[in-house]
């Protein structure tokens, strides 16, 4: 028995180190002054920790304006998805209408479809509303997600339809209802679909990649990705671009993980 | 019209309202955008297009890159995603094993990949598969393997992407193996190991079997998400070398967006969405059998 408390904690150990190790190296090449991770043979941790790459970074690429964008759109995108995907998720979970089940099955085969199948008619249609290379061309999609009515629509299933019928009883109208008995229960849900919200918004890569034409509107990402181009041998700068990418959603996990989590065991319950 | 339903078709525009105009007349509009032959011509003027029936879809399956990006995808699927998923079942067993300590920890270490960027860990694996430079290769001279130019042999280069996805995904799978594995009674390794099964007998004829709907699951998920290989590739290797790590969806992009070849392209995004359909469907019916 303490042979096997031994292997199971040498191989989680070791798993640990193949897992971290990317990250951590990431950081403490981002730390080298240029050149340095280039050398023979390699260093593991800078010689004198600097900061030159973050100031090359912000000072002669203003990768600022990036993280200004991708912080726009996040938020943004947060925000309403919030709104739109909490009021969807509580029709389909409270409200009885007819043809809701039909609706709702509809709506979760769509998560099969893979979304680039849509994505050259979205383009065009993006470009007839003036809307490519804008931060709109890039949120407007994602403004309602159906994994997001899902998720909200398994948690508000719980919420007792007395409660409702009370403040309908008492006279309190729907929008009421929604605003100031559901809305305050679904908190945790909420600050789930959130984080969710945010982190998928900030690490996509590809619509953006296709709506952005300038780098005045870049995200993270696709800067980050535009710079490799020109900057395929300065590793240390594109190390401290990584970590500039990669710190706020790693930082946020570690603090939200619990609601991150959750999130993650009611998208899996149903299948 | 009832209060209710009222109410409900009030609270459901908004978000049905962006579905149906960002996503299902999109995927609609690519299936009809794949039967005509938009491209460039047609972006300056409509009036170039011209409906070509099924034709994209016969130059597309007689283009021997086309078909080159295919096998590349469902290698990258059949090999990385079980890959993915046995590393993540393993991961999910030592986590949740009964003498492991710091549980919590090593979950969150494990699952920390999962909310990376991916460009920008894209970009650390580049360096770390460095051919001279890289940590990878430092660490194969040092124990006396033979070293390889990862990222830029043709024998290596989608190994080396799967690697990384592996590394990249695996703690996603497992915090809902680890779910699937609580749910498991416990009697039920009792009543095993009261009949005397070890613990490879207790893992093949309990664990495996009660985790059926778990593998279902992150089989279906995991299948869908690396038939769409897109952005490894992309910022990796640039589809290289000689076309070796090229996916279907890179191939879509290039044809679509960089020669606006768009009735091409929505031809091959839509070959990829039926493929997408069979492996799911595929992967529910062996599932059924296996009942």
């Amino acid at each position: 028995m303490k042979r096997n408390a031994i292997l199971v904690h040498a191989l989680l150990i070791i798993g640990g180190v193949v897992t971290l190790f990317p990250l951590l190296w990431m950081v403490s090449a981002s730390f080298m002054s240029n050149g340095e991770s280039v050398t023979w043979p390699p260093h593991l941790v800078p010689h004198a920790a600097t900061l030159d790459q973050y100031r090359a970074l912000f000072v002669r690429l203003n990768i600022g304006r990036a993280f200004f964008s991708s912080t726009v759109i996040a938020v943004v995108t947060t925000l309403f998805s919030l709104f739109f995907n909490s009021m969807a998720g509580y029709a389909f979970a409270k409200l009885r209408f007819r043809g809701r089940e039909r609706m709702f099955g509809l709506l979760l085969t769509a998560l099969i479809i893979p979304a680039q199948v849509g994505m050259l008619p979205l383009f065009l249609m993006m470009k007839s509303m003036h809307l490519v290379n804008t931060y709109w061309g890039v949120i407007a999609p994602s403004l309602a997600s159906v994994f997001g009515i899902f998720l909200i629509r398994q948690f508000m299933l719980s919420i007792p339809q007395e409660l409702l019928e009370a403040a309908r009883i008492d006279g309190a109208g729907e929008l009421r209802i929604y605003w100031s008995v559901v809305m305050p229960l679904a908190r945790p849900i909420l600050a789930t679909l959130a984080i969710f919200t945010f982190m998928t918004t900030w690490n996509d890569f590809m619509w953006p990649l296709i709506v952005l034409s300038s780098d005045a509107h870049y995200t993270l990402p696709v800067a980050i990705a535009s710079l490799s181009a020109e900057h395929a041998v300065d590793v240390e700068l594109m190390m401290a671009g990584s970590v500039l990418t990669v710190l706020p959603v790693l930082l946020l996990f570690l603090f939200l993980q619990r609601y991150y989590i959750a999130g993650l065991m009611v998208g899996s319950v149903k299948g | 019209m009832k209060p209710e339903t009222r109410a409900a078709a009030l609270f459901l525009t908004p978000a049905l309202v962006v579905l149906i105009v960002f996503f299902f007349i999109p995927v609609i509009a690519g299936f009809a955008l794949s039967v005509t032959d938009f491209d460039l011509y047609s972006i300056g003027d409509i009036h170039n297009l011209r409906f070509i029936g099924l034709h994209n879809y016969a130059t597309v399956v007689r283009n021997d890159v086309f078909w080159t990006a295919f096998f590349n995808t469902l290698y990258f699927s059949i090999v990385g995603g079980p890959l993915t998923v046995a590393t993540s079942l393993a991961a999910a067993l030592l986590v949740n094993a009964k003498v492991a300590r710091w549980k919590a920890i090593f979950r969150t270490i494990y699952f920390a990949p999962v909310v990376t960027t991916l460009v920008a860990v894209a970009m650390v694996f580049r360096f770390l598969y460095h051919p001279r430079f890289g940590v990878i290769n430092l660490l194969l001279a040092k124990v006396g393997l033979p070293q390889a130019d990862w990222l830029g042999d043709p024998r290596f280069a989608m190994p080396a992407i799967v690697l990384f996805a592996v590394w990249k995904n695996f703690g996603y799978n497992m915090i809902i193996f680890i779910a699937g594995l609580q749910n498991i009674p416990e009697d039920l390794y009792e009543a095993a190991r009261i009949d005397g099964a070890g613990a490879w007998r207790q893992f093949r004829h309990i664990t495996l079997p009660m985790l059926g709907p778990t593998f279902l699951f992150v089989g279906i998920v995991t299948a869908i998400g690396y038939l769409q290989l897109f952005a490894e590739p992309y910022v990796m290797t640039h589809g290289g070398p000689v076309n070796k790590t090229l996916s279907a969806v890179m191939l879509m992009y290039q044809q679509g967006f960089k020669w606006w070849r768009m009735g091409y392209a929505a031809a091959i995004a839509f070959l990829l969405f039926l493929v997408i359909g069979a492996a799911t469907v595929l992967q529910m019916q062996l599932q059924e059998r296996r009942r």
